[in-house]
């Protein structure tokens, strides 16, 4: 469960007051609106990154609002994924579990299983330069799930894809969801992606969150 | 514009045409076998090696916060670390002596380290690699925070979000990604350490087979007369920071940009 509580997140001279918003355990929540309302701004402070000036964020129950982005055990893919640079794929999706001292076997083991889930078993011995679009994507988000977060965040994960790869990674997103069962906040300027994918769909306009209703006409949102 | 710059192109060659001239290859290997001189070049690359490591092992986590953090009083840290560039070479010796040498009551700090300790420092070698580390330390600072503003900190970020410290992301993110900068940093700490003459000269002296320095070498040999062995040092040096100067551009610059 993600819950925001009346929460204020500055970022320079932008700021977002009084947010509130609640996503149920297991939900697939899509988080839409138009560039520069501060989506990945809401991500960033969910995930730790972004202190709030005001107000609670509660996951799973509890109140992290203090914790640093290491406690809050998310599974964050930013919008430029960010993969690291000097690492090869496997060494991307055994960092966390290496940070948290999980056993070389079972490192091993999750590695694999993440990697035939995601379809990269072929690249883990793979540096990231030359990797496509879709196979960095697939990265990321294996890097995210590796160490079985409560929470999954991701930044449009999917803009910079082509057609195919794209529905490609729908079905992928929509599979590992029904897999891991993990409550997803995804944000995206895509209609299209928000109706693959999304179990429940929230609008950030003006300051404010509001829920999109079944049968609501799609276009009246896009931007 | 152009014969402007072929002029100090045309100067810094003739200073080594100059040098190579005066001497011969018999003189030269005559001045680098006489054995205070040999003694000289191993103190030299022995405290160099030392003062760089030093420098690179404070300089890299310091270039690192004041990459990445802004907080009070980070000005003051900015001005401090710099304060060793443009000071006088000498005014930074006299300074260590005074530090090493002050009575604090009946304490004195070099009288704590040579009686309570067991490490006497000033006239001494650690005294020349603290000497050559007080300057070089301030450009290794320097390089490291030039290498860190060129590395993207969003990986460091989703680092801590995938469950590490702050430390650990330092460590296991940007550190692998600063290989280039801390060998640059490195090489520029020794080549600055290579050069050091005046704060060595007051805090650690110029005694023959103790703490002889090739800078010191030169001044020796010149002051007794010995012009032919002091041009066959300064050749020596050259030649280090010809060495220096390949790896450098070996490696690349974390200075650019």
């Amino acid at each position: 469960m993600i819950e925001l509580q009346a929460a204020t997140i500055k970022a320079g001279d932008f700021s977002l007051n009084e947010i509130s918003f609640r996503i149920e355990t297991g939900e697939y929540a899509v988080l839409m609106g138009p560039t520069g309302q501060g989506k990945t701004t809401i991500l960033e402070a969910i995930c730790g990154l972004r202190q709030l000036a005001r107000g609670k964020i509660i996951l799973k129950g509890r109140d992290v609002t203090g914790l640093s982005p290491a406690e809050r055990a998310i599974g964050y893919v930013p919008q430029d994924l960010v993969l690291f640079p000097t690492m090869t794929v496997r060494q991307q999706l055994e960092f966390a579990l290496d940070v948290r001292r999980v056993k070389r076997q079972r490192q091993k083991a999750r590695v694999e299983e993440l990697a035939e889930l995601l379809g990269i078993s072929y690249l883990l011995s793979r540096k990231i330069n030359g990797l496509s679009g879709g196979e960095s994507q697939r990265v990321a988000l294996g890097r995210a799930l590796s160490f079985e977060p409560n929470v999954l965040l991701l930044d449009e994960p999917l803009s910079a894809l082509d057609e195919s790869t794209r529905l490609a990674m729908h079905e992928l997103l929509r599979n590992v969801q029904d897999q891991t069962g993990v409550t997803t906040l995804h944000v995206t300027h895509s209609q299209e992606e928000a109706d693959a994918l999304a179990d429940r769909q929230l609008i950030l306009e003006n300051q404010e969150i509001r829920e999109r209703s079944e049968g609501q006409d799609s276009t009246s949102d896009e931007h | 514009m152009g014969g402007l710059s072929a002029s100090y192109i045309l100067l810094i060659a003739l200073l080594l045409i100059a040098d190579v001239a005066y001497t011969s290859p018999a003189e030269f290997i005559a001045a680098i076998q006489k054995p205070e001189i040999q003694s000289a070049t191993w103190l030299t690359l022995k405290t160099c090696t030392v003062a760089a490591i030093l420098s690179v092992w404070v300089g890299t986590p310091l270039g690192y916060l004041l990459s990445r953090y802004r907080f009070r009083g980070r000005w003051i840290i900015d001005t401090l670390v710099d304060i060793p560039i443009v000071l006088p070479p000498l005014v930074v010796g006299l300074s260590l002596l005074i530090l090493f040498h002050v009575a604090i009551g009946d304490w004195q700090l070099e009288q704590w380290l040579r009686d309570d300790v067991g490490f006497p420092v000033t006239f001494r070698w650690p005294a020349v690699v603290l000497a050559q580390f007080a300057v070089a330390c301030a450009f290794a600072v320097k390089t490291m925070r030039v290498t860190f503003n060129q590395i993207d900190p969003r990986a460091e970020e989703v680092a801590r979000t995938l469950g590490c410290s702050r430390g650990d992301a330092f460590v296991r993110v940007a550190l692998p990604q600063a290989w280039q900068g801390i060998i640059t940093a490195f090489t520029i700490a020794w080549a600055r350490a290579l050069g050091e003459f005046g704060p060595i000269l007051v805090f650690a002296g110029a005694t023959r087979m103790r703490t002889e320095v090739l800078s010191t070498t030169v001044f020796l040999e010149l002051s007794i007369g010995e012009l032919g062995s002091a041009v066959a040092v300064s050749l020596l040096m050259v030649a280090m920071a010809i060495v220096v100067l390949v790896v450098l551009r070996l490696f690349g610059s974390g200075m650019e940009g």
